[in-house]
């Protein structure tokens, strides 16, 4: 009996003490909107606009690194700027913004999933496509697989991950496969683009049709092997405001960036192609 | 949490302490008191309403097509199988080890509890990553097990039930164990009095002494096993008929079909429904 009523003590001692330490750190993580909204001495020259606060950009799991990048050179152009990103797949991040997620851009992988925003509504003005994306396999470094071809990769004992259908890498590596009227089982079937590529860099699967990209960011963990059928289902990526975007300033002047010559550097050096 | 961390949650009256019975108004029938009532009734509405959404929104009319489809089905079959045999294997696993952290002393005892928890708390992709880095083709293990016996875990539906399990096998455990440090390990001594082995009196003893609380930790462990997302999509991948189970089929279709997302979770809430109502029946009457 107080064995048990000191169990349920300690118990109650660690857990209020855990608790006591995430509110701490939730507080501390916790981005105060108020201090962004302070007034600071106005240091820039330039006559634009003040641009301040958080902006949140909805973006491709394949913008990832390119993204990210012109994120930093954002938010140095702009003292007092905080550019949070939220990547994924294409289609998950169109349902979260359908859904009424608090976002400033979206900038998807595909025209399709695209429409899935504008359809409904949640977009300002037409979508601007801003980059290209080509496919490409990704073998394992070596190429043990001695993958050439697309065809190659029906070979029997070879593992490969696609992307699902659902995702614009899935429907664009499927458009590739119907043009060239081969037909490929894959083990699985990943939710995003950089998933599927994970497989192939944890060796888990031998090859994945992925991005060009995405195998220019894994560098050295696996080997790319162009294939002429990936000129038959190029991806646009357009790129918009949101229409309940919270801060709409920060978010026209970040796709300005993006498609500013210095933004379409950063994205041809990560492999991508120009509109 | 909590009724986990209760000893002898599911294990019915405590036998070492005569419970003592409030006399006059009050008890058992009485009005409860307002500072309790009323949080309890807002927790209620707060867990209800979300299922009853689902209900509501539901897209009753286009139901029967999308439910007919064979993937859904297949889907729904892997998921109980999947859920079944990694409760199945918890089992033979977990009450074993739930034994040994609640009847035997040794050094690093109470961390090793600890350990076994850290799933729980892990996140379930979190899990994933650690079971391919473990048990995958380029694990740890898995190296091994592909070079000598040409076993490759992921991808496949032995894959799920191990990602299934991993989630699933600290709630047993921990629940079972409970329930052991709340038997009164006093039968057990009696049984060795009278010569019976440790082994002997575990089987014969202490094992029919715990079967609701097992019980109730196998219903645990497969109600986590069934809703499992995280680890069986980042360890066995999704492939339709294979590894795809109810919720990757569910977060699939929510990406270009969530009407058909509904009507998929909804057939996943009646089975859940109709399995733990089946048992509770069976097993867990006055508990």
């Amino acid at each position: 009996m107080t064995r048990s009523v000191r169990r349920t003590r300690r118990m109650l001692q660690v857990a209020g003490a855990g608790a006591a330490a995430l509110l701490a750190l939730s507080a501390c993580s916790s981005s105060s909107k108020s201090s962004d909204s302070s007034d600071k001495p106005d240091t820039s020259s330039s006559a634009s606009p003040k641009i301040s606060g958080n902006i949140t950009v909805f973006a491709a799991a394949s913008l990832k690194e390119s993204f990210q990048t012109l994120g930093k050179e954002f938010e140095q152009q702009h003292p007092g700027t905080k550019v949070n990103f939220n990547f994924g797949g294409s289609d998950t991040l169109a349902a979260s913004i359908t859904g009424g997620a608090p976002a400033d851009v979206f900038a998807a992988a595909s025209p399709k999933t695209m429409a899935i925003v504008t359809g409904k509504k949640d977009a300002v003005g037409t979508p601007a496509t801003f980059v290209r994306n080509q496919l490409e396999i990704a073998t394992l470094p070596g190429n043990p697989g001695k993958v050439s071809s697309l065809k190659d990769l029906t070979k029997s004992g070879l593992k490969v991950v696609l992307c699902d259908r659902t995702v614009p890498c899935g429907a664009a590596a499927q458009k590739a496969l119907d043009a060239s009227h081969l037909k490929l089982t894959p083990v699985s079937y990943e939710q995003d683009v950089k998933s599927a590529l994970n497989k192939v860099e944890l060796k888990e699967a031998d090859a994945s049709v992925v991005y060009k990209t995405d195998v220019h960011a894994a560098g050295s963990k696996v080997q790319g092997v162009e294939f002429p059928e990936s000129a038959q289902a190029i991806n646009d990526y357009p790129i918009v405001l949101l229409k309940n975007a919270p801060n709409a300033a920060g978010a026209k002047a970040f796709i300005a960036l993006v498609q500013s010559a210095e933004g379409q550097k950063v994205l041809s050096q990560a492999g991508f192609l120009k509109p | 949490m909590t009724s986990l961390d209760k000893p002898g949650a599911a294990a019915g009256p405590r036998t070492d302490r005569p419970r003592r019975r409030r006399v006059g108004t009050g008890g058992r029938h009485g009005v409860p008191p307002v500072p309790l009532l009323l949080p309890a009734l807002v927790a209620l509405v707060f867990l209800l309403l979300p299922l009853l959404a689902l209900i509501v929104r539901a897209p009753w009319r286009s139901l029967p097509d999308q439910l007919s489809s064979t993937e859904v089905w297949q889907a729904l079959q892997l998921s109980l199988v999947s859920a079944t045999a990694a409760t199945a294997v918890s089992l033979v696993l977990g009450v074993p080890l739930a034994w040994l952290l609640a009847r035997t002393d040794f050094p690093g005892r109470r961390f090793l509890r600890a350990l076994v928890t850290l799933p729980l708390v892990l996140p379930p992709v979190v899990g994933g990553v650690a079971l391919l880095l473990a048990l995958g083709r380029n694990g740890v293990v898995g190296k091994w097990l592909d070079a000598w016996f040409g076993i490759t875990l992921p991808f496949t539906t032995t894959g799920v039930v191990i990602a299934e399990a991993f989630v699933a096998m600290p709630f047993l455990v921990i629940s079972v164990e409970g329930t052991l440090r709340a038997a009164d390990p006093r039968f057990e001594e009696a049984a060795a009095t009278l010569g019976a082995s440790r082994f002997t009196a575990f089987r014969r003893v202490t094992l029919p002494l715990i079967a609701p609380g097992i019980a109730a930790g196998s219903v645990l462990a497969w109600a986590r096993a069934l809703g499992e997302f995280g680890a069986t999509i980042t360890f066995a991948g999704n492939f339709p008929g294979r590894t795809q189970t109810m919720p990757l089929a569910v977060y699939l279709a929510l990406q270009n079909d969530p009407d058909a997302a509904i009507s998929l979770s909804l057939v996943l809430l009646a089975v859940s429904i109709a399995v733990l109502a089946g048992l509770r029946d069976r097993w867990m009457t006055g508990a």
